[in-house]
């Protein structure tokens, strides 16, 4: 602060400045250091091969992506597994979360009671939530299988059989992250002045109609920042990957994220993982694009 | 059937529904207990809810087999070095991005806000080779620094600059009429004003560094440096298979006072959240 402090030399506006710049240079000191500065390397480092041997890296140019798209048959496993897991996931979070919503946004009693239930996983931490669906999900004597045992049903080795392991961790994942969503729907819902909906009534019309003409387009900016929340989300999944399944079996539920920490530190291929980064870099970056134009063409 | 018995079965297909749907939220949570609860041998032989003996003994050879008071301690004072630090610099930065006039205010705020959804495992790798240079390796320090300045901390300067910006001026002018500095009017007008974010931003922070894996699995080695969710992952038999019975019981130790306090400050903390989701 002393610089602030030399007294009537500075004219006001610069010691605004110098103020302003101390105030924010913390954290932006350790955000060049511990973001930017990394983000950059993460480039570097994906044209790079890391030889275990000589602990040296050599460089290859584009060798690793070259590698990813074309002799890696992995990678396109992984590629279509986080598609495959961000469409099972993202539709049915914001179609549970909406009707949960639209359940509970007025109050009566017992609404917040089922709020507190569905949004307590999100506190939850996810190690622990995977930990307990892993122990519900096991296939003998799971509690899971012996529940469908009841009605007669022949539950599947949940976590053993890539289809089902991929549908076991969207479900325990939704589980997890629907209660977030909701609260956020509730909080729009409930911004939505009561009069319209009286108004409406008036007119004659039904509650499908009030939803579909007035509150849906409402909650159109809302279901749009939730819409990308929850694939930004779902894109890096890597706790339930690591603990419920460990990307398998036969990589069934190898998902980006995952398969970056697996290649980065499990087999330290630190080039090729680099190279994962920047791919997953590159989609959560159009989806932030894709979403800044949404937003602008809505004004 | 008239309009009030209608009314009546609503209500009750409506109650009925919902408990329905409350089963997977709720039942894990009981499971966790009653597994907690259970022997090596009828976690799995018996699937009754309520186990047939308790064996109270799960919970302290869950102590005895890794030092897991130690590590329940590195998950606390970890979060709570991270959420005081983290309000500390992101409310400062975030007055002077909302408050300040300077040259390039604008571009740090844009900067700052393409970071927001960057997930961790895009920088992960450099950062391991950054730590490593620093010598910070098997240490607490990368799980303070990486949610402090990472997409975690800009989100919460980003929050607290919208809340600084709602805030009416005429007190903060009114303090520099009194002579105070911009720090002064920062600290003794601003902050107090802003206690609602502050505590918004401090309940998500805390429970990000809380619940945090990614980082301590690749940033720490020592079983005395694992925090919480490190620590919960790592009860195995030599086979490398999960020891349920202790597993659930460490769960369970974890879990259990989040959710009383979850419960207690329950409308606090789901404000919080929405509060995060509406900003961002």
């Amino acid at each position: 602060m002393s610089a602030v402090r030399k007294g009537p030399s500075l004219s006001l506006k610069t010691r605004e400045a110098i103020t302003g710049w101390l105030f924010v240079s913390p954290i932006l000191t350790g955000f060049l250091i511990f973001f930017v500065g990394p983000l950059i390397a993460v480039f570097y480092y994906s044209t790079t091969e890391w030889n275990l041997l000589s602990q040296q890296s050599r460089f290859v140019g584009m060798a690793n992506y070259v590698d990813a798209l074309t002799r890696n048959e992995t990678f396109w496993d992984v590629l279509v597994n986080s598609l495959v897991f961000a469409a099972g996931l993202v539709p049915l979070n914001m179609a549970m979360a909406l009707g949960l919503a639209l359940a509970l946004s007025k109050s009566r009693p017992g609404a917040v009671f089922f709020r507190t239930v569905f949004f307590a996983p999100v506190i939850t931490s996810a190690v622990a939530w995977a930990i307990i669906w892993t122990f519900l999900l096991q296939h003998e004597s799971g509690a899971v299988n012996q529940g469908l045992s009841i009605f007669g049903i022949d539950g599947p080795n949940w976590l053993h059989e890539p289809d089902w392991a991929m549908v076991s961790v969207i479900f325990t994942r939704v589980l997890k992250t629907v209660g977030l969503n909701m609260i956020l729907y509730i909080a729009a819902l409930q911004s939505i002045p009561r009069d319209y909906e009286e108004a409406a009534r008036l007119e004659g019309a039904n509650g499908w109609e009030i939803f579909r003409r007035i509150t849906w387009p409402l909650l159109a900016p809302t279901t749009l920042v939730i819409m990308v929340i929850t694939v930004v989300g779902s894109l890096k999944v890597f706790d339930h990957i690591y603990l419920m399944t460990g990307g398998g079996p036969q990589n069934g539920t190898m998902v980006l994220a995952f398969y970056i920490y697996e290649q980065g530190f499990k087999f330290f291929n630190t080039g090729y993982a680099a190279a994962l980064a920047v791919v997953l870099f590159a989609l959560i970056l159009m989806l932030t694009i894709v979403q800044m134009l949404l937003k602008a063409s809505r004004k | 059937m008239n309009y009030r018995t209608q009314q009546k079965i609503t209500r009750i297909c409506w109650i009925v529904g919902l408990c329905a749907l409350a089963i997977p939220f709720v039942f894990p949570f009981l499971w966790m207990l009653s597994g907690a609860l259970k022997g090596q041998t009828d976690v799995f032989a018996s699937s009754s809810l309520v186990p047939a003996k308790i064996h109270w003994s799960n919970f302290s050879e869950v102590f005895a087999y890794q030092p897991f008071a130690r590590q329940y301690f590195n998950s606390l004072y970890i979060a709570i070095v991270v959420t005081i630090a983290t309000l500390f610099i992101s409310s400062m930065a975030g007055y002077a991005l909302a408050r300040l006039r300077f040259g390039g205010s604008a571009f740090i705020l844009l900067v700052l806000v393409s970071a927001l959804m960057m997930p961790e495992e895009v920088t992960i790798i450099p950062n391991f080779f950054l730590m490593k240079e620093l010598g910070l390796m098997n240490s607490h320090m990368p799980l303070i620094l990486l949610p402090l300045f990472g997409s975690q901390g800009v989100m919460a300067t980003f929050l607290m600059r919208q809340y600084f910006l709602a805030l009416p001026k005429e007190l903060e002018e009114a303090g520099r009429m009194d002579g105070l500095s911009r720090f002064g009017v920062y600290f003794k007008i601003a902050l107090p004003l802003s206690k609602p974010a502050l505590s918004a931003v401090g309940i998500i922070t805390f429970l990000f560094s809380w619940n945090l894996f990614l980082e301590p699995l690749v940033f720490v080695n020592d079983i005395e440096l694992f925090t919480l969710p490190l620590a919960l992952a790592n009860f195995t038999d030599t086979y490398g298979l999960p020891l349920w019975h202790l597993q659930l019981a460490a769960t369970a130790l974890a879990v259990i006072p989040m959710l009383i306090v979850y419960v207690l400050a329950q409308r606090q903390i789901v404000e919080s959240f929405a509060m995060s989701g509406v900003k961002g």
